[in-house]
């Protein structure tokens, strides 16, 4: 028998995994959604460092500004804006026109014009730069030219003038944080009770079972609620504790599972080998478990933002000036007379982030799990 | 079968009697009194208050005391509501929410089965995926996007209902409410009953009745909606009690006087009474309606004996 | 009658699945026919096609499935009926059985509700009446008490009840034709052999026709007036009976017939040292119990019982499900907990915990039935055969352990270069050997075998009872050998020993057992599994 040589090579294997992996490949409304989620993740994580304006900034001048492609301000705008400021300085404005990015303006006076009228252009959002252009020589006349500071608001402004963009992005950064963070939490503190609990069986699955049981019959938001109130502000503390209480379903689930990879004859035939309780649980337990958590993780993922908005939406969330897509879409709610791109934007980045995560979860479970189909 | 649910009751002792200890204590140690948030109250008024409400004495103390009146059916009074007792506040929000939360579950109840019945039967087919995606998006957008968005389309745009006002109960303003309510559910619903009904349709005894040449109709709803429809009937045991008692976000969204709200506003005020007679009352719904649950399947299922 | 017409003739069937792998042909074009009054026998092992060829007829093919051809009932071709005109022939002039008692009947409805249904819709009369005839009908297929058993759930009734109330059910229309689809594999050799005398009792009373799907060739010879016999899809041999047991001609038959496992093993020496003995064996298990749930009940799985296994010798453990066969294997093992001394080797180790069970475990091992759910989905083949090694031998270098697992995959008749691969791409036998490859190589003393081949085709269990033979020689293995298979187990064993309800009914050599059994469930046991050689032979 020792001839038996083990140099030849031996076939490779298709593990479970590889099966799985090829399937979810195959799954186009999975694959198309775990793009989405990483430009989704690119754009909020990377994109509030190229948005020209940062989610604090308040544009007095751009309050409830409608999104539009174009820049800002338009033409009726740097009308109003020019007026304005003409007005403040009491002369009167003959005409205005656009040229080589920068915009001239004739005034006239019955006196004679200072020529420190200008600061009353550069004072306004709208305008840089003054200079005068040239000066009748009465002095009755003065033509001044100002580049016009442009700005894109693509999503465009809240209640108080700041870029509806760089918030959603903003927002988004939280929210997706947010998710993954309290959802990590929830499996790891899930898989080990529920694993402990059904390996052990008998006497402590029995006990710790029933804690669980007391904790679910509890008012869910009660929890949640009250751990708001003690962690308060600091929202990574109080997303930790969210995680801490989504944890039960987690534990369910694994409970259940562990107890029937216990009962399945390789584990009984492990037994017969010899092999430890440690060994049983990594090598036959805990793989076999890795399926429906990576699951349930995909599906706890969007519970988590959709709590932390929820949370949000209450009042009870993120504070002022930082924001999620919770605190938007209030606001949005609020406004959905006057100005309803606040509602539509971070409305549209939650669900279609939800919808993702859905569809990868579905696509995973069908992967992971072919005979559900 | 009596002795079943009083034996259920019985049962349902001790669980209550946790639930009220860990949230007596739970609200009781975190930071705040009912009374500290008026700004510039006067400490002696304040001290006059709290001993005017027992809040003075030792907790254990006020815990038995609490323990004793909730025996007697005596929520206390409200603190920061305090013309009106607890119970007083529920007699009054308790019938609107349960209304507005009742025919949102009946609403689900029917058109999730139906659309969940049709995909089954039309499984990989277009009405079937049309009915999956309706599904996956009504239970993919949150209340909160749907209540605004609801009112955006049809109170801002179209003008058909008024925004958000209760206005007595008409009916005009509870379609928004309980279309919110329902739609998640409807989702939910569809869903559980498409699987359990491909399932029901793939078992073997269905197979029999296919072969003894029964009628479609027989088939689909003799054979195999009645034990289909058993994960519909767990399911609406807790979404019963979850609705019944109010949903803050829907409450808040459309302006509706129930008792949603108050949890929120009675947690952060520190409304201790109103605090846990809000946990009281969703604990005995979830008892109550998990024992309701459990009869009903027993009613559709003879393997399930209670005796 | 008819005169010669045929009842159902299938030409050209074909029946595909559309699955994700393309399109998989399960029947290739087969013919066949029935004439009124006979009986007869699809035969074939699992995927052959035997069964989807007898759903095809009945349009009851999964929603993936398709087939073309024609399969005629009385000249009209069932496969392109409308849904109307099929149901008035399915369930009256056709009908079906199938395999799986325990769940083929709607557990939501009593007996009586689901045999009133078809005879109220296929015979147009009122409830009242289909009552009466409903009873005469479980009259008919010897339920007793039939008025009562109307009232009664299917969770309530046996699986032989629940197979004759199918049975009831099929004929309740008088039926031309009734299909059975391997209606007797799911139950205890004793009730199978009922309801096959049962069955045949009724098609000679009643007068119709019967088709017959099995893979078991001794239900054929005592019931099939023609056979055919597929394979892969295609029918390979057709002819009477009589003639195919005698004369097979495709070899296929030849080896189908010739998969009866054979020989017998020679009893060990009574100096042959003892190696696993148990004396008075118990195990108690307890059911329900708890805070508010009632006062648990105690089953005797195992009761007083005793076993003494010699180096070399092959103890054969039969018995019908719930006979506490391999409970008390179990125990042997101190895998489950029990009364009793038991000694292996010398030592007394009703005591030991896991702990010093540990290093004997190298010597006492076991094979499952289930060459599916034994085997961990996610490890190689290789890594579950090396298993063993990493806690008996921790010291060897992974290179040795790679050796010895390409050794023992040898031994069982493997391709060592198989060893990278993972259960799911073996077939069910190559599973078997895996399984039982990851036992031998830690060299053991003592296996268990617990239904080891009950899972396989009949080829593919010859296959490993020879090979479990080969091992026993080659190693002086003892063998436990429990099976409700009496044919494998007279092949392995010298030494029999008969299980009922957790008690050893009777012991002895197979010749004793087999030949001249004394005790009357013994006696029952035999005539079940061996009557019908004796049908065949006469």
């Amino acid at each position: 028998m020792t001839d038996i040589t083990t140099t030849q090579t031996p076939f490779v294997g298709r593990s479970l995994w590889a099966d799985a992996l090829a399937r979810l490949k195959a799954n186009k409304a999975a694959m198309f959604s775990l793009i989405y989620l990483a430009l989704m993740a690119i754009a909020c994580v990377f994109g509030p460092y190229f948005v020209s304006h940062p989610y604090t900034t308040i544009y007095p001048d751009y309050v409830r500004t409608p999104p539009s492609l174009s820049a800002y301000p338009q033409a009726e705008m740097i009308d109003t804006a020019l007026k304005d400021a003409v007005r403040r300085m009491r002369v009167d404005l003959e005409e205005w026109h656009e040229q080589d990015e920068r915009i001239f303006v004739t005034i006239s006076s019955p006196k004679q014009i200072d020529e420190r009228v200008t600061r009353y252009l550069d004072r306004s959002d709208t305008f840089d730069n003054t200079r005068i252009e040239s000066k009748s020589a009465d002095g009755l006349k003065l033509t001044m030219s100002a580049t016009v500071a442009k700005e894109h608001f693509y999503f465009g402004t809240d209640n108080t003038g700041r870029d509806l963009l760089s918030r959603v992005l903003m927002g988004g950064r939280i929210s997706l944080a947010i998710g993954l963070l309290a959802g990590c939490v929830a499996v790891c503190i899930g898989v080990l009770y529920g694993a402990t609990a059904g390996f052990m069986g008998g006497k402590t699955d029995e006990i710790m079972m029933r804690i669980v049981d007391i904790l679910y019959s509890l008012p869910f938001i009660f929890f949640v609620i009250m751990l708001v109130v003690f962690f308060g502000r600091n929202f990574v503390l109080m997303f930790l504790a969210v995680g801490a209480v989504l944890w039960l379903d987690m534990a369910r689930i694994v409970r259940g599972q562990a107890l029937s990879i216990r009962r399945q004859e390789y584990v009984q035939a492990a037994e017969a080998l010899g092999v430890s309780s440690g060994g049983i649980l990594l090598r036959h337990i805990v793989p076999n478990l890795l399926g429906p958590v990576v699951i349930y993780m995909t599906l706890l993922v969007p519970q988590v933002i959709i709590l932390e908005s929820f949370l949000s939406f209450l009042g009870l969330g993120v504070q002022e000036p930082m924001t999620s897509w919770g605190v938007l879409i209030s606001q949005g709610a609020k406004n959905i007379g006057s100005a309803n791109w606040l509602l539509l934007y971070p409305a549209f980045f939650l669900v279609s982030t939800l919808f993702a995560l859905n569809f990868i979860g579905d696509g995973l479970r069908d992967a992971l799990d072919p005979k559900d189909r | 079968m009596l002795r079943y649910v009083f034996r259920r009751l019985l049962t349902a002792i001790p669980t209550l009697f946790v639930i009220v200890t860990i949230s007596f204590f739970l609200i009781r140690v975190a930071p705040g009194g009912p009374f500290n948030q008026e700004r510039g109250l006067n400490p002696v008024i304040k001290a006059n208050l709290e001993r005017q409400f027992g809040l003075d004495q030792p907790l254990w103390m006020q815990y038995l005391h609490y323990l004793n009146n909730l025996l007697h059916g005596n929520f206390g009074p409200s603190y920061n509501l305090p013309d009106f007792t607890v119970a007083e506040l529920f007699k009054v929000g308790l019938p609107v929410s349960i209304q507005v939360g009742a025919s949102a579950l009946i609403l689900a109840l029917i058109i999730g089965t139906i659309l969940g019945v049709i995909a089954a039967l039309r499984q990989n087919k277009g009405a079937d995926y049309a009915v999956i995606a309706t599904a996956t998006a009504g239970s993919t957008v949150p209340t909160f996007v749907i209540a605004p968005i609801y009112q955006l389309i049809f109170a801002t745009t179209l003008a058909l209902v008024p925004v958000a006002t209760w206005g007595g109960g008409a009916l005009v303003n509870k379609i928004g409410p309980i279309v919110t309510l329902a739609l998640p559910q409807i989702a939910i619903v569809a869903r559980l009953m498409r699987g359990s009904m491909i399932e029901a349709l793939r078992s073997h005894h269905i197979r029999t009745a296919r072969a003894l040449g029964l009628s479609d109709w027989s088939i689909i709803v003799k054979h195999a909606l009645r034990g289909a429809l058993l994960p519909i009937v767990s399911y609406s045991g807790p979404a019963a009690a979850a609705l019944l008692t109010g949903s803050i976000i829907v409450e808040t969204i459309f302006q509706i006087p129930g008792v949603g709200r108050y949890f929120v506003e009675a947690a952060l005020n520190r409304d201790y009474t109103l605090v846990m007679g809000t946990v009281v009352v969703i604990a005995l719904f979830t008892i109550l309606f998990n024992l309701i649950v459990d009869i009903l399947y027993a009613a559709v299922d003879p393997r399930v004996r209670y005796d | 009658m008819a005169g010669n017409e045929n009842i159902l003739s299938v030409e050209n069937l074909k029946v595909r699945f559309h699955t994700l792998d393309g399109v998989v042909e399960a029947v290739k074009g087969i013919n066949m026919y029935v004439k009124p009054g006979e009986t007869v026998a699809v035969v074939g092992e699992s995927g052959s096609g035997k069964s989807q060829t007898m759903m095809a007829a009945m349009r009851l093919l999964a929603s993936n499935g398709e087939a073309t051809g024609t399969i005629a009932y009385r000249g009209a071709n069932l496969l392109t009926l409308t849904k109307s005109e099929l149901n008035e022939v399915r369930g009256r002039k056709i009908t079906m059985i199938f395999q799986e008692p325990m769940t083929s009947l709607d557990p939501l409805y009593t007996i009586g509700n689901q045999l009133m249904e078809p005879i109220m819709r296929h015979r147009k009369v009122g409830a009242e009446e289909a009552r009466k005839e409903a009873v005469k009908v479980l009259k008919l297929v010897r339920i007793p008490e039939p008025e009562r058993r109307m009232k009664s759930y299917p969770y309530e009734m046996s699986g032989g009840q629940r197979q004759r109330v199918m049975i009831a059910m099929a004929i309740a229309n008088d039926p031309d034709l009734l299909i059975a689809d391997e209606p007797t594999t799911a139950l205890d050799v004793t009730i199978q052999a009922e309801i096959l005398n049962l069955m045949a009792d009724l098609r000679k009373r009643l007068g119709m026709s019967m088709i017959f799907i099995t893979h078991d060739l001794n239900i054929v010879r005592r019931i099939a007036d023609r056979v055919y016999v597929m394979k892969l899809g295609e029918v390979v041999e057709e002819g009477e009976t009589r003639a195919i047991f005698a004369n097979p001609k495709h070899p296929y038959t030849k080896a189908l017939l010739a998969a009866e496992p054979t020989g017998h093993k020679e009893p060990v020496p009574k100096t042959a040292p003892t190696m696993l003995d148990g004396t008075d064996m118990r195990v108690t298990f307890k059911i329900g119990g708890g805070f508010l749930a009632g006062d648990p009940i105690y089953l005797k799985a195992v009761d007083r019982v005793s076993v003494k296994l010699r180096r070399g010798q092959t103890i054969g453990i039969v018995g019908e499900s719930g006979s506490g066969k391999s409970t008390l294997a179990r125990a042997l093992l101190r895998m489950v907990p029990s009364e009793g001394a038991i000694h292996f080797d010398g030592r007394n180790i009703e005591k030991f915990d896991t702990q010093q069970m540990r290093p004997l475990r190298k010597q006492l091992q076991i094979v499952f039935q289930d060459p599916f759910g034994s085997l961990s989905p996610r490890l190689t083949s290789g890594q579950i055969v090396t298993e063993g090694l990493l806690v008996h031998e921790p010291s060897i270098t992974s290179k040795e352990r790679d050796r010895r697992a390409a050794q023992a995959f040898v031994e069982v008749g493997l391709d060592p270069a198989n060893r990278n691969r993972y259960p799911h791409e073996f077939s069910g036998g190559q599973r078997q050997r895996i399984a039982i490859a990851r036992a031998i190589i830690l060299k053991p003393k003592v296996v268990v075998l617990d239904e080891p081949t009950s899972a396989l085709d009949r080829q593919v269990q010859k296959q490993i009872v020879d090979l479990l033979r080969d091992l026993q020689q080659a190693h002086n293995l003892s063998y436990l050998f429990i099976s409700h298979d009496l044919a494998v187990v007279r092949a392995m064993a010298d030494h029999i020993m008969v299980m009922k309800d957790g008690r050893m009914v009777e012991q002895g050599s197979p010749e004793e057992i087999f030949d001249h059994p004394h005790e009357e469930y013994t006696k029952r046991l035999m005539a079940a599994a061996f009557a019908d050689h004796a049908v065949a032979g006469a």
